[in-house]
């Protein structure tokens, strides 16, 4: 079965160049800026777009996209209102790949079944979700296969050779490599090491890799996009979120601009890279 | 429910889990580390050598066995069962959380770690990872809401006169579960050194199994002891629970013992229909620190704040063994409140000189309620997890009207 995440993929890679994925929460701050923000990303050059599940307790989130879902799940944020989101943005795009990231428990307590089927329907194409490693597989990613979405499976500098195979097994769309061992928001990794653990990684499976955690600017896009099939930011998008926020935590008139302003220019540096890492 | 199993000793299965609860729901950073544990804890179970120098610094360091005390002036007030008091409040350190602590310190030990993180609510467990780190010469971190550093006070200085650094947890609720979060965070951070000593039978496998195993030595004296004192093994077991661990390491060796009833006693906060921590009797099941078990939490599947005078109780949670107990029938949960608990603190103090915990205070609370209802040659064990000395600057505010719970 090929998703919107294997199509795009393949096109990008004809035409030579990597992915600039982008990570933002779910109703942050409220649902309709979070909606007019998503809308502008394929404009502003996302590739892929990642959507954050507002949850209370995110484990391996650092403070700015705990902030965010804190805001998210007081602006009356649920997994639904997540789900209809979606459902809006896919009205005038049927194309930007859309990956849903968070926690297991909402999805369970929703249902399992159930939330793959309005997931699918609403027009979700992956999902990463942090605290289902293989060891629990049974739970989501098998049942996420047989749904017909991609279960991104997260690799991290401690997934060893050894371990890799089981992380890759059910994984589709892509790997996600965390460059470094720490939570969201933390320094990044230097890009020759971020090379040789996607080399390391590509001899185990061809799907494309891409790299987060810890990329804010451009020229870190840019060197990362080299050294792998995409780029993923989420802190710094999300820091600009919250900057162009009144002092309430409302959204002004700036913030839909903000975010997609950093977009654009992310954008730019990822489309700078000359070309991707085959 | 699920049909009943032949043992209710035999948990957890290969992969962690107590019928449907447990697990490993934790982030793949974590995911070598945590298989490396269980390798490592399986080899230093079997090693005699391991078992000879732990129950070497339980006796000596500890101060073990800890004494099975009957309650005489207790029993007399409440005129039923004869209520033995199973006095984990004497151990170094105040709290049945050193029995755990030296076990896991001791494996992190093994595995050539250096640096002990660990989070704490009532700081009995943050107090007693600080004190083992100094003794064996480690570096500690201990994570505590900062509502509960504000609370709980005199146990803050202490870990800092060890030399522990206690860092206090400003995000979500600031109490227990934001700790443990704090916690992963750090541990994802830091995974290569890192040791996280867990204070109680919850996260991913093999914590539950690993603190209970070190808890289980309350329950294995307590039979020894009893037989010892009136001969046969008691009739009934009490024990309040947070995560569950002082419950589970009385509970664990009776469970195939069926002519003895067990009672676990959750903190009801300001009553089971407002603010509660009481997650057998108010929550359901879900996934959160790395198990699946009982929560509270909403219908959109966010986690709710707990609320109890005690900080040790004062978490969403519990233990997956617990969660299975309690589907199988196999123990009893029942729940107690604020202020029966700080009824219970004082009756105890009162009647047998023993400041209790607040936190082990919920199970006096419900002791005052069965031991009546019970005959003369009932023998009831409860569990004094620990010392109330910590909570005596809290309950005196109280008391006076200073402060309400
Ligand atoms: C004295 C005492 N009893 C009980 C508890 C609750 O923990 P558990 O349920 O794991 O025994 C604590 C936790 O801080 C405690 O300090």
């Amino acid at each position: 079965m090929t998703t919107r995440i294997d199509t795009r993929f393949a096109e990008l890679q004809a035409q030579g160049r990597s992915a600039f994925v982008t990570f933002l929460m779910a109703g942050d701050p409220d649902p309709a800026t979070s909606l007019a923000i998503i809308k502008a990303l394929p404009q502003a050059g996302a590739d892929v777009i990642e959507i954050g599940m507002p949850f209370t307790d995110p484990m391996a989130d650092g403070p700015a996209i705990q902030a965010a879902g804190l805001r998210a799940l007081k602006a009356g944020m649920t997994l639904v209102k997540t789900l209809d989101l979606v459902r809006a943005f896919r009205k005038d795009d049927d194309t930007t790949p859309i990956v849903l990231m968070g926690y297991y428990n909402p999805i369970y307590i929703h249902g399992v079944d159930r939330f793959l089927t309005e997931a699918r329907q609403a027009g979700v194409d992956g999902l990463i979700i942090v605290d289902l490693p293989p060891e629990e597989d049974d739970e989501l990613c098998l049942p996420a296969m047989r749904a017909g979405l991609n279960f991104i499976r997260l690799a991290t500098p401690t997934t060893d050779d050894r371990r890799l195979p089981a992380v890759l097994a059910n994984t589709s769309g892509f790997v996600y490599y965390v460059s470094i061992t720490g939570i969201t928001g933390a320094a990044a990794a230097n890009a020759t090491q971020v090379g040789d653990a996607v080399a390391r990684i590509k001899r185990h499976t061809a799907l494309p890799v891409c790299v987060g955690f810890g990329i804010r600017t451009p020229d870190a896009a840019r060197d990362i996009a080299r050294a792998a099939n995409g780029a993923v930011v989420g802190t710094a998008l999300v820091d600009a979120l919250a900057k162009s926020l009144d002092s309430e935590g409302r959204a002004t008139t700036g913030t839909v601009k903000a975010v997609a302003d950093l977009a654009a220019s992310l954008a730019q540096g990822v489309r700078g890279a000359a070309r991707a890492a085959e | 429910m699920n049909s009943r199993p032949n043992s209710f000793r035999s948990g957890p299965d290969e992969r962690g889990h107590f019928g449907m609860f447990g697990g490993r729901f934790v982030a793949e950073t974590l995911m070598p580390l945590i298989l490396d544990l269980e390798k490592a804890y399986a080899e230093a179970k079997a090693d005699p050598a391991f078992q000879r120098e732990m129950n070497g610094y339980l006796k000596d360091y500890v101060g073990r066995p800890s004494p099975l005390y009957f309650a005489e002036r207790l029993t007399e007030h409440l005129g039923g069962a004869k209520v033995y008091l199973k006095r984990e409040e004497l151990n170094h350190t105040g709290s049945h959380k050193v029995n755990n602590v030296l076990g896991q310190i001791m494996v992190a030990r093994r595995m050539g770690k250096k640096r002990i993180i660990a989070e704490t609510g009532a700081g009995q467990h943050g107090v007693a990872t600080a004190t083992l780190c100094a003794r064996f010469g480690l570096d500690c971190v201990v994570y505590m809401g900062a509502v509960d550093v504000a609370r709980q006070e005199p146990n803050v200085i202490r870990m800092e006169m060890l030399g522990a650094t206690v860092v206090p947890v400003q995000s979500g609720t600031r109490t227990l579960k934001d700790a443990m979060n704090e916690a992963l965070r750090d541990w994802v951070t830091n995974v290569h050194d890192t040791f996280y000593c867990i204070g109680t039978v919850a996260g991913p496998h093999p914590y539950p199994m690993m603190v209970r195993d070190f808890q289980s030595v309350i329950g294995h004296e307590t039979r020894t002891q009893m037989m010892e004192a009136e001969g046969r093994l008691p009739d009934s077991l009490i024990a309040c629970i947070g995560g569950g661990s002082n419950a589970m390491g009385l509970f664990h060796p009776f469970l195939d013992d069926s002519s003895v009833e067990i009672f676990g006693v959750e903190a009801a906060g300001h009553g089971l229909d407002k603010l509660h921590a009481a997650s057998l009797t108010g929550g359901r099941p879900g996934v959160l620190h790395g198990n699946r078990t009982y929560l509270l939490m909403n219908d959109d599947g966010q986690i709710q704040d707990a609320h109890s005078i005690s900080a040790g109780l004062d978490y969403p949670g519990i233990g997956p063994e617990h969660s299975w107990l309690h589907e199988t029938g196999r123990v009893t949960y029942l729940s107690a409140t604020d202020e029966e608990a700080l009824a219970a603190f004082q009756l105890l103090s009162r009647l047998e000189g023993i400041i209790p915990a607040l936190e082990s205070a919920h199970a006096i609370a419900r002791v005052i309620e069965l031991a009546p209802a019970r005959a003369s040659d009932h023998l009831m064990v409860v569990n004094l997890s620990g010392r109330g000395d910590k909570d005596v600057p809290q309950v005196g505010d109280i008391l006076k009207g200073r402060k309400t719970t």
